[in-house]
This record gives C-alpha cells, sequence and structure tokens, in this order.
C-alpha cells in the first residue's frame, strides 16, 4: 500500500524532525536564545547512550531516564553560567538574539572539540531494536516506530503541561509577550532558564532516540541545528504546537516527494515548502501576527 | 644507489649556497612536517578514520627508529597540524601558513577529494610534493600533468564502477546473478561519477537498469528508496553512498528484507564501524575498496595500528595512505637531504616497498588499487579487479539477512 507506506514512514520521520525542533523551539522563543550549539548538545546526548548500550549492556530508553534529565541539568547551568551575564547586559530582545548566537557559537566549538577528544571524529553506530514491525502490511523498523512513540509522548506530556499548568501558562506568556508577562508577575528570566532547561531536556531525549537508528559522529551537530532551525521557524518560533505540525509536515512531504516525484528533489522540496510557508505566513504557521 | 661521497659534497654545497638564511637547515636536528586535517565539519568522519591516524601511526613509528635517515643521521620529525574546518579555503590558508610562516619541510595532504583539489595549485606554486592518498577523481591523469608535484593513490571512479561491472558480467555468464540492476547515488560529484561510469558500463554489458536514482547528500531516511528499488526485485543492487548512509542503507535493506544476490554499497563499507554495527549481517556484502588481508605486511601493518591507536584501519584508503608516507619517507632518506625538487623527482620515478607492496607510480597514479571488496568471514577483502595479487573470489548470492 504505497498511501499507507507515505504516510506511516512520513509520520515517524516528521515526528523525529518534530522532537529534534521542539527543545529549539522553547530556547529560542521562550529564553529568546537562538542556541547555534544545540545540534552538539543533541550529539552528545548520542555519545553518552551509545556509551550506555555499548559499555554498560544498557538500553537507550532506560538511558533515557538518565540522559534527559542531565540535558536538563547541564542546559541550565549553561544558561545560569553563560547566559544570565548577557541577559543581564542585552538592553533589547534583539540584542539578545545576537549576543546569545556569538556566545552559543563559541559553545559549539567547546562541545563538539570536546566530543572530538573523547570520541574521535569516526562514526558511531549501535544496534537497537533494528528488526521490522509490520503495521497493515507496511513494514516500519522498530527502532524508529519506539522513537515515534516515545517523541509523542514526550510531545504531548510538554504541550499538555504548557496549556495545563501555571509554569507552562507562565512560559506561553513570555512567549508571546515578556514585557507585559513580567506586568503580571512573572519572573521573566527565571521562566525563560527553565524553558532553556527544557529545551536542553528535549534537545538530549531526541539525541538519544536519533542514536537508535541514525549514524553520527563529533562533527555532526550542525545537520541537527539547521534541521530543527528550520521547523522552529516554520512552525512559528516559540510554539510547540507549530514545531511538532511543521516537522510532521516536513517529513511527510519528503517522504511522499520521494516515493511519488524523485528521491533527489526531497532537499528541494524541504526548502520550498519552507519558502512557501515564509511567503504566505512570514511568522510561521503557528507564529503571531507581527510584533 | 647513489654514493655517499656525492651526497656529502650536495649537502655541503647547498649548506654554503644557501648562507645564512637557512643557518638551521644544514645542521637541522628536526624535519618539520605539517598538514591541515578536518578535525571539525562534515570531513572530520573520514579524515579521523583515514587519514589522521595513519599520520600519527607513521610519526610515531619513524621517531620511535630516531627518525628519518638523512646525511647518515637520524632525524626526528616535528608535526605541525591544523584543523582545516572541512573548509578548502582554511584548508588553502593553512598550507600556505605552513609553507611561509612555519616554514615546515613537508606537507602532508588534507582528506579528500575535493580538499586535496583545492590544495593543489598552492602545493604546486609553493614547490611541495603533493601525495594525494585520498583523492578519487576521473581527472586525475589529467591533473596529474598539470602539477607534476602531485601523486594520485586511490585510482578512478570510472575503474571502480567498471571493476564492479566486469566482475557484475563475469557472475552473469556463470549464471549467478540476471539482468536487472538497481542503482541509487548520492548527488554530488562523487555520486555522479561513479553513477555515470556505472551506467555506461552496465549498459555496454547489457544489464538492465530498473531502479537508478540519486538522493541529497545527508539523508536520514532511505526507507523510500529501497522500497522502491526493491519493487523493481532487482539482481544486484548498488550504493554509491557516503558513510552514514552507507549504514543507513544498509540497516534499512536488512528491516525490508531486502535480498538481492549481489548488494553493494559505498564508502564505509570497508570502515571497522560496519562491521562492528552489522556482525554476522556485514557477511557477503560487497562494497568499494578492499585489502588483501592475507598479506603478512598488511596483517602486521592492521597489529600495528590497533596497538598504537586502538582501533581497527580501514579497509580502503587507510593502508594506502600509510603507503603513500613510506614512499615519502623513502623518497627523503634516498635524496638525503631536504630538496624538495629532488624528493618530488624521486616519487615519481622510483620504486618503493611499501605494506601494500612494491609500489612504483606511472604517470603520478597508482595504478594497482583495489576497487570492490567483499566482507568474507569477518574481513573485507579485495576481490577486484581480479588481477590483483591476493583477489578473493565472490560469493553469491549473498546470504540473507538474519534478524
Amino acid at each position: 500500500m504505497l498511501i499507507l507506506d507515505i504516510v506511516l514512514g512520513g509520520l515517524i520521520l516528521g515526528g523525529m524532525y518534530a522532537l529534534v525542533a521542539s527543545g529549539l523551539t522553547l530556547q529560542y522563543g521562550v529564553a529568546r536564545i537562538m542556541n547555534l550549539a544545540y545540534g552538539e548538545v543533541l550529539v552528545a546526548a548520542a555519545f553518552a547512550s551509545y556509551l550506555l548500550v555499548t559499555a554498560a549492556a544498557l538500553s537507550p530508553l532506560f538511558g533515557l531516564v538518565f540522559i534527559l534529565p542531565a540535558g536538563f541539568l547541564a542546559s541550565s547551568l549553561i544558561y545560569r553560567v553563560l547566559l544570565v551575564p548577557l541577559v543581564r547586559r542585552a538592553k533589547t530582545r534583539e540584542a539578545l538574539e545576537v549576543d546569545s548566537i556569538l556566545a552559543t557559537f563559541g559553545l559549539l566549538f567547546v562541545v563538539q572539540g570536546l566530543a572530538f577528544v573523547l570520541f574521535g571524529g569516526q562514526y558511531y553506530s549501535y544496534s537497537y531494536l533494528s528488526v521490522p514491525v509490520t503495521i497493515a502490511g507496511s513494514t516500519v523498523p522498530a527502532n524508529r516506530l519506539l522513537a515515534f512513540a516515545v517523541a509523542a509522548v514526550l510531545a504531548v506530556g510538554i504541550y499538555a503541561a504548557l496549556m495545563r499548568t501555571r509554569t507552562g501558562t507562565a512560559i506561553r506568556a513570555v512567549a508571546v509577550d515578556p514585557a507585559s508577562a513580567r506586568l503580571v508577575g512573572i519572573d521573566v528570566q527565571r521562566v525563560a532558564g527553565f524553558a532553556f532547561a527544557l529545551g536542553g531536556g528535549l534537545c538530549a531525549a531526541g539525541g538519544v532516540l536519533v542514536s537508535m537508528f541514525l549514524t553520527f559522529n563529533a562533527a555532526m551537530g550542525v545537520v541537527f541545528t539547521m534541521k530543527a532551525l528550520v521547523v522552529v521557524i516554520m512552525g512559528g518560533v516559540g510554539n510547540l504546537m507549530g514545531a511538532l505540525v511543521a516537522g510532521l509536515l516536513l517529513g511527510l512531504v519528503e517522504t511522499s516527494v520521494a516515493r511519488l516525484v524523485d528521491p533527489g528533489l526531497t532537499l528541494a522540496a524541504t526548502f520550498g515548502l519552507f519558502l512557501l510557508v515564509l511567503l504566505v505566513k512570514p511568522t510561521g504557521l503557528f507564529g503571531r501576527a507581527g510584533r | 644507489m647513489r654514493g655517499i661521497g656525492l651526497r656529502l659534497a650536495t649537502v655541503a654545497s647547498l649548506a654554503a649556497a644557501l648562507g645564512a638564511a637557512v643557518g638551521s637547515a644544514a645542521a637541522q636536528d628536526k624535519i618539520r612536517i605539517g598538514y591541515a586535517i578536518s578535525k571539525t565539519g562534515p570531513f572530520t568522519g573520514g579524515a579521523s578514520i583515514t587519514t589522521l591516524p595513519n599520520y600519527q601511526l607513521w610519526v610515531k613509528e619513524v621517531n620511535a627508529a630516531g627518525g628519518l635517515m638523512i646525511g647518515g643521521k637520524r632525524i626526528p620529525i616535528e608535526v605541525i597540524e591544523y584543523d582545516d574546518r572541512s573548509n578548502s579555503e582554511e584548508a588553502v590558508k593553512a598550507i600556505e601558513r605552513l609553507a611561509t610562516q612555519d616554514k615546515v619541510d613537508f606537507i602532508l595532504s588534507p582528506w579528500g577529494t575535493g580538499q586535496n583539489l583545492a590544495v593543489a595549485p598552492i602545493m604546486n606554486r609553493l614547490g611541495y610534493p603533493h601525495l594525494a592518498a585520498t583523492t578519487n577523481t576521473n581527472r586525475a591523469p589529467e591533473l596529474a600533468k598539470r602539477w607534476p608535484n602531485a601523486t594520485f593513490w586511490l585510482g578512478l571512479p570510472s575503474d571502480i564502477s567498471v571493476s564492479f561491472v566486469e566482475l557484475l558480467a563475469k557472475l552473469r555468464g556463470e549464471g549467478k546473478v540476471g539482468p536487472k540492476v538497481a542503482m541509487v547515488s548520492v548527488s554530488d560529484q562523487f555520486g555522479i561519477e561513479l553513477s555515470t561510469a556505472a551506467r555506461d558500463a552496465l549498459k555496454k554489458a547489457g544489464f538492465e537498469l530498473v531502479y537508478d536514482k540519486s538522493y541529497p547528500a545527508g539523508t536520514q531516511d532511505v526507507q523510500p528508496l529501497l522500497k522502491d528499488a526493491m519493487a523493481a526485485s532487482p539482481d544486484v543492487f548498488a550504493a554509491f553512498s557516503y558513510p552514514p548512509d552507507t549504514l543507513g542503507i544498509t540497516d534499512t535493506a536488512k528491516v525490508l528484507g531486502f535480498n538481492p544476490k549481489v548488494f553493494f554499497v559505498g564508502v564505509g563499507t570497508a570502515f571497522p564501524v560496519f562491521k562492528q554495527r552489522f556482525g554476522q549481517n556485514a557477511e557477503g556484502v560487497l562494497g568499494i575498496g578492499g585489502w588483501n588481508a592475507d598479506s603478512p605486511t598488511l596483517k602486521d601493518y592492521f597489529k600495528r595500528h590497533v596497538e598504537a591507536l586502538g582501533r581497527e584501519p580501514d579497509r580502503w584508503a587507510s593502508p594506502i595512505t600509510y603507503a603513500s608516507l613510506q614512499v615519502l619517507g623513502q623518497a627523503i632518506e634516498r635524496v638525503g637531504k631536504i630538496d624538495r625538487a629532488a624528493v618530488i623527482k624521486e616519487i615519481q620515478t622510483g620504486s618503493f616497498d611499501t605494506i601494500i607492496g612494491r609500489v612504483k607510480l606511472e604517470g603520478g597514479l597508482l595504478k594497482e588499487v583495489w576497487a570492490v571488496g567483499q566482507w568474507q568471514g569477518g574481513e573485507f577483502y579485495g576481490v577486484a579487479p581480479t588481477a590483483m595479487a591476493g583477489a578473493r573470489p565472490v560469493v553469491v548470492p549473498k546470504p540473507e539477512w538474519k534478524q
């Protein structure tokens, strides 16, 4: 069944994009930190997962229990040590964006350099649940399906938390308008720091899940940063639902173009869609209208 | 063999001629060797598997022996290393810096076809021997003529494709495979050169291309490609792919239970990570490269590589890279002084004993290079060109994937 193949394959690929992008949308949209080291953190989590699987013979899902909080804590620390001084100094959000790009660009090289020293530049890959699962006649790899399921659980959980809890509401308020958020008694800096750390946790989770089926090395972070950035901007900066929808859409478009038109045109289709969205809705699918 | 007296006389006259400007060169206590290599960016993977470990291994071994024998004295090597950040402009800048500021005696090549082609003009202008061990381009014969200081060691992409198709034609003659071929390739220069050559050769040999598509580099899901390739029920599947895709394609083929009689994947098949990742399932997989694993010198090299670096070499360009360094070292020793023009001439015309056997370049090219290898019993043996010493018979059909 071609249609089912496309939908299933597209959703699974898109789910990965969505998960990878959801952390960045929290960091960029709420904390206003354009984290260029995002992909490096993701790759660091993939390495951690690799170590747990190969050296300690643990399941990567079990690794998630450690690595996700570790990503949260590490990001929280990065925010406090490296970024808070920038936040304090910045006169406007735009200034903070520029400063954070420079600072995280430096961080990118630090994390990448550490990964290179520890692991070298060669490729890493491990086999986990690399077995077929058949859903209504369409075959998909179990590891990708599992990653999709975990990503879905995380996404629904975070989305519910954003919509239903006080902190979640505060995060959304800061994403929409930090100046007004302050007026209603929200500690913007604390909320922004929390959102940045949460984004780091999601990023680490993405790294663990991606490592189950992709080959990676110390230099590959930028690939994930770029893809995540496309999804974030397409979905609307700071909007989690936007990132999820845009990620899934991208996966579906890539898979259908590969199957129905030509696999050589997937990249063109990605950027075509990106361009189209920006032309029609410059603030992204779910972005708020103008500033 | 040249007379020692003549050699000493030349050293003396050279020292006198150059005078104080390079006064240190006469009483040289170090040979300065520099290189720019990708330690960040997309080329890091290839550079860290094939090139950097061999540079480290060679320098370590030469220095453990006291250095290179120059003018009757062993002189140790001092290394100056830069990161070219997988960027050709950075590589060119680093080479320029190595030559003009660091004043190194010799420069080793960067990793990859693109980087080597980028630095070739400046290496030529500065007069350094350029041993492009990891350059695979159809233009190599022409470039070797244009830049006489440059030598090319990895064969031509068309050789790889043609050797592969010859192998297929032979198998077909023996009735072991049918005429249907499915082919995918990465859509950059490497993939295009290989797939174009393969397409022509397949057509000439009377094969039928039932699926022929390219994909952008960095594709993270190859399932759509493989599902369509599989639907065409080919006898032969060939992917001219890069390492992450090579692993992805193989894994996806396994998951989908795609079992063509011949399964060929691109760069990365020869990497140790392939064996580690697929274990038993690597058995019978064909790929670019290969080596004669039974050769005692290569066995010894393998052992030294693992001991010194803690990991296995790749089974395509690693031994060739190491051999190119041996050639450079021997050429320097034969010339007996830091005379780059003479070293270039020696590399071009001399004959050298290396771990891959006797090396004698023809027109600046190493001609005897493995094109196709196959995993057999946990080792990636060279199977084509069949005329190569130690070529193993190819095992067809590939055993079915075990889940």
